[in-house]
């Protein structure tokens, strides 16, 4: 694999991953409504984007949405990924894998689907919840996240050094004492690794959202994928560029801040 | 050894009336078929530095894992100070523990770490963190009180883990192959000041170890264990001397071992028939019978080489060099018999010859009958 | 067994069992049931009879339906196909990526490797729409092409399978390039040397050694592709056409269309078994030749 197949190989799949995105950015500072050719520099579509209050209120929702599900879904995560690594053998504990497990290859649609039949059979019998909305959207991405973090935090679970823990507690810190003294701050960037991906992973769904949300409640993604089903619009395009502005500005703040952490350590 | 002479009166384990410190009857552990400590009785005795010894499986890391309460046994009993250990979790015990990995916690500074066994007593933060200081200056690491273990060397993260798990004046304290991670040089260094920390506190100390010098060095006892049973207690002159077993005898130091059969056992001499050496003298040993099976070790250095036979001794064989090999203060020789047999010599280089035995010359080898040691088992 | 352990358990064993596992239950259950227009949708499972006992209504009619229309058939197929074709497209555009990441030096790989992980990061669905604008008949492409006189007329690119496997790849590319770059990483570079040293070419090196060694990121690669490729709803339904039929969006049909809930959890069912248990299952035997 040596000469020029190989960096021809990667330069082919780079312009593939990245043309998409280039074009998109492109194309929203094109004055024309036809995305395709080229009308001349205008930020207009980022003026009507700024109208649209459709848009602005499901963004707002999806934040929400994101927000508490990623705190949720590190919780339940968690405690799931220490019960598995740290508890031995208890009852019920081949089930938890499985649950915990499960959500990563289940289809979206199921799973959309099954909690929508759920809640509705829920309203049903016990009357809550009451019609579908934030909460239901909250409690669906929480479920299908936790699956995420749990599996990030139990890698990280497992490749600490338990002895930390057995030290804590052999100097006198009871269990408990020793998960939020040793056990948290050890895991505690795979922890703010597995709520920035919930995070992501809940800003970014669709399908399940699609089943579980209600009248009123509806998502970033909702939202986009009704205006895109019937075409290419410019104010999407706009919109894909403002959140790519905003991974690039995190990226390089998130760079930045490992670079200067790594110098402190080694100063 | 000097500075670590123990009167007679201060082996508390040769008087039958002196009270054990810690105390383990019919201590077994299982994991699931596998029985990794089975049915061991100890005593260890109150200021002891008693050696674990043994390759790694063996089981002597359990046991002292259950002796810090991180493990239960699945029989037997396990007592400190005249309490029972079988209801009291790790952090209720009176034990600490300084781990392999020293398990220094990453987030903490040095003196977070030393102080955090001292706040979990409930000390005030600045009496802790005083004490924590004190502790540190023993170890003479007081200047990195405010660093990360992350940016401490090998040798200074061992001594913060020593000084971590002493903070707190432990009645025992288990230490884990405490030298296991030090380049030999540095290993040897700590060593005896490990011991004269233990000296000076007088705490008891329990070392898990596979390293034979380490334990030879250390140890005020050392138990051999294998495969979860504990072969041998004994001091360290014990254990070399007179080892009990084939397995004990083997795996400290080198030991030449011979299988063969009791032949004369009178009450004024004994006569065993090798295989390997023929009819050998030794000095009466009770309870042998005539026909029984036997072995027999003697250690290298044990052995004598001379160019020519030596009179006072019957037991002499005559031989070629093999190999020769020199480490400064001391040459190792493989010796071949003429019936194929291969003795392993060593000779100290206290006495420079002028002329040193060396390859394919023709010598005999002989020992004192008093360095032949008889193994029944 | 304290109160605190049992409390630790106990959240995410109970939140997953009523969020996760009990849904299926429901699923099962309307899956048995009958669509009717009310609300909701279909017919109970018991009902009260007039002598006041409990009657259990199920019927397997919904399955049966699956069975005899083809479509159904049809779709579980050619979701699997167009799974199948777009991991093996990933595979190929993923391979010579990871494998140059892994050798290049520090500084370059870092870089590489967040340029990777980086589209992953903005909105999947956009990801997905910026491919619209590429593949439309006066779009990017077909504009290139004709400018440059390649082609008279717009090649035909959306609203067909092609564009579906183009969707498929580009969105979990890298999926396929993470685990093969974390494969081939831990590649001992000795090993290749010792090759070349004994005789073999460097292709021959990279079939005999190094393609082996790598097969078990290969298959976490192909396993994280292949997965959420089956039961994918969004990039049929954007990128193709009327006659693509994949699982996921005859399920989404079925459901916000004809407003059919007893026919659209029978599809789930029958997706759950025949398409999710044998990946589980797959993967459970992974994890434990992987223990031992």
């Amino acid at each position: 694999m040596r000469g020029w197949f190989l960096p021809l190989a990667v330069l082919f799949g780079f312009i593939f991953l990245y043309a998409p995105i280039v074009s998109l950015v492109v194309f929203s500072f094109n004055e024309s409504r036809l995305v395709t050719v080229w009308g001349g520099f205008s930020t207009r579509w980022y003026g009507e984007l700024l109208r649209d209050r459709q848009i602005l209120s499901s963004a707002w929702v999806s934040l929400q949405v994101a927000f508490w599900s990623a705190n949720l879904a590190v919780i339940v995560g968690t405690l799931g990924a220490f019960v598995l690594t740290r508890f031995g053998k208890f009852f019920g504990r081949l089930l938890l894998t499985g649950m915990i497990t499960a959500p990563l290859v289940m289809p979206e649609v199921i799973t959309g689907l099954s909690l929508l039949l759920l809640f509705v059979s829920m309203e049903l019998t016990l009357g809550w919840p009451a019609g579908r909305g934030l909460t239901t959207i909250i409690i669906a991405h929480t479920t299908f996240c936790a699956a995420f973090v749990a599996v990030i935090a139990q890698s990280r679970l497992r490749s600490m050094d338990e002895s930390l823990e057995e030290a804590a507690r052999d100097l006198g810190a009871g269990p408990v004492r020793v998960f939020f003294d040793v056990t948290l701050p050890v895991i505690a960037p795979a922890l703010v690794a597995g709520w920035l991906l919930a995070f992501t992973l809940s800003l970014d769904d669709l399908v399940i959202a699609s089943f579980v949300s209600g009248p009123g409640a509806s998502t970033l993604p909702m939202v986009i994928f009704s205006k895109v089903r019937l075409g290419v619009s410019p104010d999407v395009n706009a919109l894909a560029t403002i959140i790519i502005g905003f991974v690039l500005v995190a990226v390089i703040i998130a760079g930045w801040l490992m670079r200067r952490a790594a110098k402190r350590d080694i100063g | 050894m000097d500075g670590r002479v123990i009167a007679a009166e201060s082996k508390p384990w040769q008087n039958p009336s002196a009270q054990p410190f810690i105390s383990l009857r019919g201590v077994t552990k299982r994991f699931g078929n596998f029985t990794a400590v089975s049915e061991v009785d100890l005593d260890i005795y109150r200021s002891e530095l008693f050696c674990l010894l043994g390759e790694s499986g063996c089981g002597k890391s359990t046991l002292l894992r259950m002796l810090a309460g991180f493990e239960l046994p699945t029989t037997g009993s396990i007592r400190i100070d005249g309490e029972d250990m079988a209801r009291v979790p790790p952090d209720r015990r009176p034990t600490n523990m300084m781990f392999q990995s020293y398990a220094l916690f990453p987030h903490m500074t040095v003196e977070k770490n030393v102080a955090y066994g001292l706040l979990r007593e409930g000390l005030k933060k600045s009496q802790a963190y005083e004490r924590a200081r004190d502790m540190l200056r023993m170890v003479k690491l007081e200047k990195l009180a405010r660093r990360k273990p992350d940016q401490l060397s090998g040798g200074q993260r061992q001594r913060v883990a020593l000084a971590r798990s002493l903070v707190k004046h432990p009645k025992l304290l288990l230490l884990d192959e405490p030298l296991g991670a030090l380049d030999k040089k540095l290993r040897e260094e700590t060593q005896f000041e490990l011991i004269k920390i233990q000296e000076t506190l007088g705490v008891t100390f329990i070392v898990v170890t596979h390293d034979q010098d380490e334990a030879m060095t250390l140890a005020t006892r050392i138990g051999v264990m294998k495969d979860g049973v504990i072969e041998q207690i004994g001091e360290p002159r014990e254990i070399y001397e007179t080892p009990r077993s084939r397995f004990v005898a083997d795996f400290i130091g080198t030991v030449n071992l011979f299988g063969g059969k009791v032949d004369v056992a009178a009450p004024d001499m004994m006569r065993l028939d090798l295989h390997e050496l023929g009819p050998v003298l030794v000095p009466p040993q009770t309870g042998l019978t005539h026909g029984q099976t036997i072995w027999g070790a003697v250690r290298p250095e044990r052995f004598s080489l001379s160019r020519a036979r030596p009179e006072n001794t019957q037991n002499a064989w005559e031989g070629v060099v093999e190999e020769m090999g020199y480490i400064g203060h001391m040459s190792q020789y493989r010796i071949r018999l003429a019936n194929g047999v291969l003795i392993r010599v060593s000779q100290s280089n206290r006495l420079r010859d002028e002329d040193p035995i060396s390859w394919d010359e023709n010598v005999w080898v002989s020992f004192n009958p008093a360095a032949f040691r008889v193994l029944t088992e | 067994m304290n109160w605190r352990r049992a409390l630790v358990i106990g959240i995410p064993m109970v939140w997953l069992g009523v969020f996760f596992l009990a849904p299926f239950f429901v699923l099962g259950r309307i899956s048995l049931a009958e669509a009717i227009i009310a609300r909701p949708p279909f017919t109970p499972l018991f009902e009260r009879a007039p002598d006041g006992t409990l009657e259990i209504i199920a019927s397997l009619e919904n399955y049966r339906f699956l069975i005899e229309d083809a479509l159904y058939r049809n779709a579980y197929l050619s979701s699997i196909r167009v799974a199948l074709v777009s991991t093996i497209f990933a595979l190929l555009i993923g391979y010579p990526i990871a494998y140059y990441i892994a050798r290049a030096p520090e500084p370059k790989r870092s870089i590489l490797l967040l340029m990777v992980i980086l589209p992953f990061w903005t909105s999947f669905l956009l990801r997905v729409y910026a491919w619209m604008g590429f593949l439309r008949s006066n779009g990017v492409i077909n504009n290139a092409l004709i400018s440059l006189g390649i082609i008279d007329a717009p090649l035909r690119m959306m609203q067909t399978d092609f564009a579906v496997y183009i969707g498929i790849v580009y969105t979990y590319l890298p999926f396929m390039i993470l685990p093969l770059y974390a494969n081939l990483t831990k590649l001992d570079g000795a090993l290749l040397e010792a090759a070349s040293d004994l005789g073999a070419s460097p292709m021959v090196t990279f079939f005999t050694i190094t393609l082996p060694l790598s097969l078990p990121g290969i298959v976490a690669g192909s396993m994280l592709v292949f997965i959420p490729a089956i039961g994918e709803y969004v990039i049929p339904a954007l990128l193709g056409g009327p006659d693509t039929l994949m699982i996921g969006r005859v399920l989404w049909d079925e459901f916000f269309s004809s407003r059919d809930w007893p026919v659209a959890s029978a599809v789930a069912i029958v997706m759950l078994f025949l398409v999710v248990a044998p990946i589980m299952w797959l993967q459970s035997i992974q994890n434990r030749r992987e223990i031992d």
